[in-house]
Order: structure tokens, then sequence, then C-alpha cells
């Protein structure tokens, strides 16, 4: 055997034991908070990863308990995200299809605020907004939250929006107006068909939005049956980490599950948005 | 000739919609007197509150004797003179638009054509201006949930709304000018905890920026390299962070890590090891929320880099190896340099990202531990965690605001920076 071969044949080996070692690391949460919702009992400690017994009661303690409303706060988040989706995403259509396809007066000025507005801080609004909501008497309200999620949404989302419309060919445009399509014509029967990736890549960003977010929803919703899951299971950490540690594990798989799948699924659209907001700048 | 034109502007500058009805739009001159009607009604009877509002900030504090109506709380004052004078500017932007449009149409006349009628001026505006029509409704949504809420708090930055002597509606709420940021800089008890915030920000925000870019680089090249086998498997599994909400897996990670009774003290016992005091130790906390951002941000890099990898054009290397470079030269010489070309924007980007990264820090360790020394914060703590303490925890809302407009500060020169240079690349076509 060559050195060279020999060299080649250590390469891979290290290569192949960094990765496994990483791959551990990248899985074992994961696996660890899965079987600690399998797991009897309701202490953080383990002697074992792999628990002698499984049982599934932490589920249905979590769907029948007193304290831990988490079917509502379930129905609560889907019905928030649901709405904040289709409101969030029609807005950023909205701004990012007339940024990009019109020329009119303002418009780099109106693409500059956008920009320096995201460099706020989200939460040194929180103030502010929770005393209009309050002016407005929409306070521990999920129609607040919705419009606090959805009017946010172009803020951050445009840009990247508009730099995916800008791939699509003005041509297109042109001959549909040739044609005698209007300017709403246009829009959802040549433009909305050609952005399937970018619709579902706003939709899912939008969607998942309310699962995790806790600090707006902390404090617009007041009383514990209008929650969202992302307060409750901060809640859960915060209040009684030790106590009922597996029963928040039950909670953490069933939001974690959905939204991991569906971001799996959807890995090569994610690369794609990440890099096309970041090469617009 | 008719002078329309003089009269349609000196009509409509009169009282708004008159310019429309002389130029025989009526459904639209109507609609502007309507606005208009509304509009004075509600200024009649909120603006001199208004004026007087914004700048005393109320003049009488609920005591016993008014304790339920006829008091004046600062606050309330402040943003409902803000919500009236925001009107106020958009009522004369539309006044002046409606002056505009009646001098327009006048001229039209002028010249002997007729003006349009109110379906005519619908088609009009959907067909020449679709993009103000759309841009209207995000821009009111904008309006009110981000830029008034941001110059509230901007405002809020020069008054002394704070505990314990400022909270409304017992206490009133004055303009103190720049005392607050003079405070928050130069007055020793605040200034101590604002340097040592601002230091360990900035070493946070360059070491986790650093450690996720060049980790996901390294793991990019591993997957990447020749004789690797199963690389979409290898991609797949190591995603995996990045695919979990970020709430579950830092809460997750918090319990691991957990001193006492997390499973990676318990290996370490178990090989002998002592504990590691990993979130309740300064030093200790301070590498943990390292090592497990590393864990989050890793994944992002990877997938970013792994990218752009694929666009290197093969002919590059080799025309390298023709040249007879080895494995290293190689990549010092290709694979290095256009990583770093399609990909430092995103790193600014991440950068300022990582200045501002609340999830991972409050999650993880709410800021803690406690810092004797510092005002409310803890040591892990990063400038905006402890605007989130300040505003929610201990009511100092002055200091939060000017915090929160440092940031601002940080964040908008390195994007400016930014925005430039990836610009300047764009138009130098350096590479490729």
């Amino acid at each position: 055997m060559s050195s060279r071969k020999v060299r080649n044949v250590v390469r891979l080996t290290s290569s192949y034991a960094i990765l496994v070692i990483l791959a551990i690391a990248a899985i074992y949460p994961a696996l660890w908070i899965l079987l600690g919702a399998l797991r009897p009992g309701k202490s953080l400690y383990s002697k074992t990863l792999f628990p002698e017994t499984l049982t599934l009661d932490h589920f249905s303690e979590l769907f029948n308990s007193r304290q831990i409303l988490f079917p509502q706060w379930y129905m609560n988040t889907l019905k928030v995200s649901i709405c904040s989706m289709i409101l969030g995403v029609l807005l950023t259509l909205l701004t990012s299809y007339a940024l990009s396809r019109f020329r009119f007066r303002g418009r780099q000025n109106f693409m500059s605020i956008l920009l320096v507005l995201g460099m706020f801080p989200g939460f040194m609004s929180m103030i502010a907004i929770f005393l209009l909501l309050k002016e407005l008497s929409l306070l521990d309200t999920h129609l607040a939250l919705i419009m606090v999620y959805a009017a946010g949404a172009p803020l951050g989302l445009t840009l990247i929006a508009k730099g995916f419309f800008d791939t699509i060919p003005r041509s297109l445009d042109e001959a549909a107006r040739i044609d005698g399509a209007g300017n709403f014509k246009i829009f959802t029967s040549i433009i909305l068909p050609l952005s399937r990736p970018i619709l579902t890549y706003l939709a899912l960003l939008q969607f998942t939005g309310p699962w995790v977010d806790f600090i707006f929803a902390k404090l617009i919703l007041r009383s514990k049956p209008n929650w969202t899951v992302a307060v409750g299971m901060w809640d859960m950490v915060n209040n009684a980490q030790n106590t009922n540690f597996t029963v928040f594990a039950a909670g953490a798989v069933l939001i974690a599950v959905p939204i991991t799948i569906l971001f799996m699924f959807m890995q090569r659209l994610l690369v794609d948005g990440l890099t096309s907001g970041a090469s617009k700048g | 000739m008719d002078q329309h034109r003089n009269k349609a502007t000196i009509l409509s500058i009169l009282c708004m919609g008159l310019g429309q009805i002389y130029n025989r739009q009526f459904t639209k001159g109507l609609l502007f007197l309507a606005f208009e009607a509304v509009s004075v009604y509600y200024f009649i009877n909120n603006l001199g509150f208004a004026l007087w509002g914004i700048t005393t900030l109320g003049e009488t504090p609920r005591t016993s004797a008014n304790l339920h109506e006829g008091y004046d709380h600062s606050i309330f004052i402040l943003i409902q003179s803000l919500i009236t004078l925001i009107y106020l500017i958009v009522f004369l932007i539309a006044y002046y638009l409606n002056v505009k449009d009646a001098r327009k149409v006048g001229q039209l006349r002028e010249s002997g054509k007729k003006a349009n009628n109110f379906m005519e001026s619908i088609r009009y505006v959907l067909d020449y201006k679709f993009s103000v029509t759309l841009l209207t409704i995000p821009s009111l949504g904008i309006l009110f949930f981000t830029v008034m809420p941001i110059i509230f708090m901007i405002m809020i930055a020069f008054t002394n709304y704070s505990a314990p002597k400022h909270i409304p509606p017992a206490m009133l709420v004055d303009w103190v000018g720049f005392d607050t940021f003079k405070n928050l800089l130069a007055l020793k008890s605040w200034s101590y905890t604002f340097y040592g915030v601002l230091t360990w920000t900035i070493i946070w925000a360059v070491l986790s920026t650093v450690t996720t870019y060049f980790g996901g680089m390294l793991v990019a090249l591993l997957i990447n390299q020749k004789g690797i086998k199963l690389k979409g498997l290898w991609r797949t599994i190591l995603i995996l962070p990045y695919a979990i909400p970020q709430l579950i897996s830092l809460l997750v990670m918090r319990n691991m890590f957990n001193g006492q009774f997390g499973p990676i003290n318990q290996y370490l016992r178990y090989f002998g090891l002592d504990a590691i005091p990993w979130l309740t130790e300064p030093m200790w906390a301070r590498v943990t929320v390292i090592l497990v951002n590393m864990w989050v941000g890793i994944p992002v890099s990877m997938l970013l880099i792994m990218g752009v990898l694929t666009t290197i054009p093969k002919d590059m290397y080799e025309a390298a190896e023709v040249d007879g470079a080895t494995g290293y030269q190689k990549f010092k010489i290709v694979t290095l340099p256009m990583i770093l070309f399609t990909t430092a924007p995103t790193l600014i980007t991440q950068f300022a990202g990582n200045i501002n990264n609340f999830n991972t820090i409050f999650l993880l360790t709410n800021g803690d531990p406690v810092n004797g020394k510092y005002q409310t914060a803890g040591s892990t703590d990063l400038l905006v965690t402890w605007l989130y303490k300040l505003t929610l925890q201990s009511n100092r809302y002055n200091m939060a605001s000017a915090i929160g407009i440092i940031i601002f500060l940080i964040i908008a020169s390195f994007s400016i920076y930014n925005y430039r240079r990836t610009k300047s690349f764009k138009e130098e076509d350096m590479i490729q």
C-alpha cells in the first residue's frame, strides 16, 4: 500500500469519526426529550437514557390536567397562526410585489425605511403596543396578537420576497398586458402561480412564528385560557422546572414534531430564502 | 379660456373637496368633504388636548381626592397625543394631495378635456397607481404597529418615566432632555453595568458569529470531501437542530445543562469527573451559551456554505491541479476565497443578529447568574435581554428606551456598512 493510500484511509476514517460524533450531538437532545416524554415519573433526573418502561401517561395528563390547559392552548395557537399566516403573507405579497414590479416615486425611500425599521429591537415597541391595544381595549384577545404578527410580517419579509419577484422575468407581465390583462389579472394568473416557492417559505415562517414567540404573546394574553402554547411551555419550565419535567417534555414533543417535519421537508426552500435575502442586501 | 386651474386650487384650499365639486367630480368631492368633516370634528375635540398633553405630560397626579376621575396619566396622555399628531400628519398629506388633484383636473379642463367621473378615477388609480394602492394597507399597519411605537419609545428615552419615583397615575412624568443618556453613560451605578453588558454583548457577538460560521464551514467541507458516502443522510441529520423550533430546543438545553439533575453532569460523574456548574457560575455560563449557540447556529452556516460549494466551477480546481496545487493549497486559493466572497454579507447580518440574539440568552440562562455589581443585570445578559428586564421586571422604561436607541445605532452602522459593501461588490464584479 502506498503512503498516499494510507493517508487517504486515515483521512476518511477520521472524517467519519467526526461526523458520527457531530451526528450524535445533533440528535441527542431530540432523543433525550422524546424519551423524557415517555419515561415514568415526574423528575428531570433519570438513571439511564433509555428508561426501563415506557408510558404515555404524560400525554394524557397534558390533555386532562386542570392546571395545564394544553388542548386549549394548542387550538388558540392554531387559530392565531393560521389567521396571521393568511393576513401576513397577503400583506407581504402586496408590498413586495409593488416594490418589485412598479417604479414609483419614493420607492427607494420606502425600501430604506423598511430596512431601518427592521433594525430596532422588536420589543422596544412592546410598551407602546401594549398601551395602544389598551386604548383599543383589545388586550387579552387573539385578534390583537394576530394584528401584531400580521402587521410585523411585511417588515422582515418584504425584501426577501421582493428578491424572489425580481427573478420572474418582466417579459411575462408585458406579454399578458398586451393580451389585455389588468394588474389584478396579471398578479393572480401569472405571478402567483410562479411564486409557489416563496409563498410556501413565507407561509411557513408566518405559521411557525406564533408557535415559538412568547414575548408578545406573554405581554398581550393575560389570562391562562387565552395563552398560546409558547407561553404555556415557558411558564412550565420557569415555574416548575424540576417537579413536572416529563409533562413539559411531552408538550415539547407535541409542538416540535409537526414543525420539525415541516422544516425538514422544506430544507431546500429555506436555503433559497436565506441566500436570496442575503445577496440582495 | 377660464382659469379653472386657479379657481379649483383656491376652492380646494378653502375646504377639501370643493375644488373637485367645482370640477364636476361630485362623488370624489363629497368623499373628500366627508373626510374633512370627520377629521375637523376629531381635531376640535382632540388637537388642543394633544398639544397641551405633549408639552406638559399632564398636570394633576392621582391622589385620594381624585381617585376615579380628573387625574392625568402621563403615559396615556403621551400616547393619545401622539396618535392625534400622527393623524394630523396623515390629514395634512391628504389635504395637500387634494389641492394637487384639484389643480391637475382644473388644468385638464382648461385644455378642453372632460374630467374623469368616479368610476374612471377608480380605473385610473387601479391601472396607473396600482403600486400605491397595494402599499396603502401594509403601510398603515407598519405606521401603527412599528413607526408609532418606535417614536413613542424614543420620546420615553427623554422623559423620567421610571420606577420608583415616576410611575403614573400616582406620579407625573416629565421631559428631562438627555439626562437618561447622561446617567446611563456617566453615572457610576449605571455606567458600570452598561459598559459591562456592552463588552459582553460584543464579545458574544464576535465569538458566536465566528464559531458558528467556521464550524459550519468545517462541517460542510467534511461532508463534501471526496469519498464520503451518504452525503444526503449526513446533511439531513446535521440539519436537525435547525429544524427544531428554538423555543423548544433551548428550553430542553436548559434542562440538559441543569447542574444537579441534568444528563450532561450525570455523564461527567459517570466518567469520574467533577460536575460543572454550567449555568450557575458566570464564566461557565458564558461558555455554555456559546456552545449551545454553536449547536443551534452551525446547521444554518453549513447549509449556506454547502450551497456555495456547489456553485464553485470545477475548472478552477482543475486549473489549480495543473499548476500542481496540493489539497490544502486548493482550499486556500480556490475554496476559501469563493466562500468568503459570497457569504461575507451574511456574515455581517449574522453578527448584527447575534447582538440582538434575545432567544438564546433569555431562554437558556435568563441572563443569570445574577451579578451583584450590576443594576438588575446578570453575567450573561446582552443589551437586549437587559432592555427586556428593565422594561418588564423593574419598570425603568426610560433607561430601557435609551438602551434600545443605542442598540439601534450599533446595528444600523453595521448594516449600512454592509449595504454599501454589497453594493460595491455588485458594481466591481471582482470575482467571476
